[in-house]
């Protein structure tokens, strides 16, 4: 290291600032404490006056929405960890007891449960925004791939979260998905073992589960804050894919965004309480209520309904390594799409090609989640083959192809005149989005 | 179609073919897919027999169980289902909990004091056997698992606190057991001793025979016991002990429901007042 890079020069004399007290804008006790902890202005800056686009539609409600999940989550889950037992002999009934005896219990497993499916109805919808809306481009390509990381680790949650109740689902979906591990050359047995902690799915294995569970939700929480924090630097992105200029193109976060989201959370909230309090197995799947048996195997072993895309890949492949392979990149491929799609376009508003692109990729989506469901025999092996083609062929092929082919519609130069084009109907979007 | 600037006229050319080709490929998955749903359903549709659906009391935004269904429901599981299936999971006592079948304290005493437990060891280091009480579990007709299948021709009789959620269809799928053995089995179907034929029963073979019919338990109310009538009082029971605070969730749902509404809508007022600062009305 040369000279002048150290800072632990001590031959030159500098003036120092290790004394930062002050810069508050507030007066009075506030102030006081803001000067010494500058967390009062941070939040006055980030969440009140912070300027955003104007134009954003309620697509852009699902982060705070996931935030409003996340915090939920991990307080009921809190609430159930002080009466669950993670031990093969005593979950099942101790999740029963928390149903039966302990006051409101009921409600905080069956809110805990569907909790987490809207969590990831809600983070689909965040994700199919950001896709449709080209948000992972230039400069929140950070922001994207860590939001692949949280999804990551959401996944990983839900599953270790499903072992829990220890019923059957439980147990052998906690089976199949650990001897995907075996499929690694040489080291694969060993791994599988490693991971249940014995020779087969038993009680260790959950009661490792359990402490990942937990581990897992607070790193998910750590890593949702990186996630704000680079939103806070970069910004919001907005329908027209055009960065604001002046006042004319934001509105201040409260009570603007503020007023708007707390809308949005009352819509998702209410569809959250009629399933909780109406239908609160419908998400779910009957057989998590028979306790697990190592000796019965269930005829169809299926995972919850949000992996079931992700399942059908896994299945189209009749070769297991190939198979895994294929499911963790399906996801993982997500983090190359920056560098896949070349368009300086952002919105697909001015994409017509990527634009039905897109849609065909969220039947894709879809479809591949129907026969994730389904037995994987006949025509639906050929059908989750063709989805899984496409999935593949969307981001790697598709994107860069059109990209650099598609010639996209003429755009305004500001989101003031988008929102004036809209207006004279120059434009056309979807009302909702 | 309003905003085509129509400066390259080549190009809008090839995007109006490209437009179509994609509909039309778009309209074909969608046939296709719905295509597959129609022969896959009418396929499970050929194994599986339609559930017989049945309106209960339970059903619906004000659902509540039946009193008097569920107490008689409670004497057909002890006359006749708990000589082979326990219910590990419910105490006497719940007998006498809200949202249940509201016996009284005494009457759930009586009931429970019918039972012998086995307790201890006591300061001898005895076990003993004492008369129950309402905080004993019910009692379980086995003393284990292989009991059970001794005396149920290798068969084990579910256990069945959770039963009704641990079968999709739930109440219907129950009733519709109950209400499924048929005299003569069709003549293509060989049953082995003790397997009997039950139309909907997965695979249509069931290990237990016909456990109801017409007057097998008295009922003190003057109810007709026909099958349907202890079919259904049974499945109510059985409800009640898988979801014992059914009542309280659809109550304290729609509280929450009606709640939420008068809120959102007052959002939503307050959103626009918000928002006519930057939109003002044209």
């Amino acid at each position: 290291m040369s000279e002048k890079d150290s800072n632990f020069n001590q031959n030159e004399i500098k003036p120092v600032h290790t004394n930062k007290v002050g810069g508050s804008p507030f007066k009075g006790v506030v102030g006081w404490i803001d000067n010494r902890l500058p967390i009062i202005r941070m939040f006055k800056y980030e969440y009140l006056d912070f300027q955003v686009p104007k134009n954003l539609s309620y697509l852009w409600s699902l982060g705070g929405i996931l935030m409003i999940c996340l915090i939920f989550l991990i307080v009921t889950g809190l609430a159930l960890g002080m009466h669950y037992k993670p031990s093969s002999s005593e979950a099942f009934t101790s999740v029963e007891k928390i149903m039966r005896d302990v006051n409101y219990g009921w409600l905080l497993r069956y809110a805990h449960m569907n909790f987490a499916s809207f969590f990831f109805i809600a983070v689909y919808i965040h994700i199919f925004r950001g896709l449709y809306y080209g948000s992972y481009k230039e400069p929140r390509q950070l922001m994207w791939l860590i939001g692949i990381v949280i999804f990551f680790m959401m996944m990983a949650t839900a599953f270790l979260g499903y072992t829990l109740p220890w019923g059957q689902m439980s147990y052998w979906g906690a089976t199949v998905i650990t001897n995907l591990f075996s499929a690694v050359p040489l080291v694969g047995e060993g791994i599988v073992t490693w991971l249940w902690g014995d020779y087969a799915v038993g009680d260790s294995t959950l009661n490792r589960f359990y402490v990942l569970h937990w581990l897992l939700a607070f790193g998910i929480l750590g890593i949702v804050i990186f996630h704000v924090i680079a939103l806070h630097i970069v910004g919001s992105n907005n329908p027209s894919g055009i960065e604001p200029v002046d006042t004319r193109d934001t509105v201040s976060f409260a009570p603007f965004t503020t007023s708007k989201d707390l809308f949005a959370m009352l819509i998702f909230l209410l569809a959250f309480v009629l399933i909780t309090m109406y239908a609160p197995n419908y998400l779910g799947h009957p057989d998590n209520y028979i306790p697990a048996d190592p000796l019965i195997t269930p005829a169809h072993i299926v995972p919850e309904w949000y992996f079931l895309p992700f399942y059908a890949i896994l299945r189209s492949i009749p070769d297991k390594l190939l198979g895994v392979i294929a499911m963790v990149s399906s996801i993982a491929v997500l983090g190359l799409l920056p560098w896949l799609d070349l368009s300086k376009v952002r919105s697909s508003v001015f994409r017509p090609v990527w634009k039905q692109f897109v849609f065909l990729f969220v039947l894709d989506f879809f479809v591949l989640m129907y026969v994730g469901g389904m037995p994987a025999e006949g025509i639906y092996v050929l059908i989750s083959r063709v989805g899984t083609v496409y999935w593949f062929l969307f981001f790697l092929v598709i994107a860069p192809l059109v990209s650099l082919t598609e010639k996209p519609l003429p755009m305004p130069k500001s989101i003031h005149e988008y929102e004036d084009w809209k207006k004279q109907g120059k434009i056309k979007t979807f009302k909702i989005f | 179609m309003s905003m085509r600037i129509g400066k390259n006229k080549e190009k809008s050319k090839h995007l109006k073919f490209f437009k179509k080709i994609m509909s039309s490929l778009l309209k074909f998955s969608l046939f296709f897919f719905l295509l597959i749903f129609n022969v896959s359903n009418s396929s499970s549709a050929e194994k599986q027999e339609k559930l017989l659906k049945q309106s209960w009391s339970f059903d619906g935004f004000f659902g509540k169980f039946d009193r008097a269904s569920l107490q008689r429901g409670y004497q057909v599981y002890t006359e006749v289902c708990a000589s082979c299936h326990s219910m590990n999971l419910l105490s006497y006592r719940n007998l006498s909990e809200v949202g249940g079948p509201s016996f009284s304290e005494e009457e759930v005493k009586a009931i429970a004091s019918k039972v012998e437990v086995l307790d201890g060891p006591n300061d001898s280091g005895e076990m003993f056997k004492r008369p129950g009480k309402p905080s004993d579990k019910f009692a379980s007709p086995f003393a284990n698992e292989k009991a059970a299948r001794a005396a149920n021709g290798g068969a084990y009789p579910p256990d069945m606190s959770v039963l009704v959620k641990a079968r999709a269809g739930g109440p219907d799928y129950i009733y519709s057991i109950l209400m499924g053995y048929t005299d003569k089995p069709p003549k293509d179907v060989k049953l082995e001793d003790g397997v009997y034929y039950n139309k909907y029963m997965p695979g249509n073979k069931i290990k237990m025979s016909k456990p109801l019919s017409q007057d097998s338990v008295k009922y003190s109310d003057g109810t007709p016991t026909t099958e349907e009538q202890l079919s259904k009082d049974v499945v109510t029971f059985l409800t009640w002990a898988s979801e014992p605070h059914l009542e309280a969730r659809k109550r304290i749902g729609f509280k929450t429901v009606v709640y939420l509404l008068i809120l959102t809508v007052l959002v939503y007022l307050v959103k626009k007042k918000i928002w006519l600062r930057v939109e003002p009305k044209v």
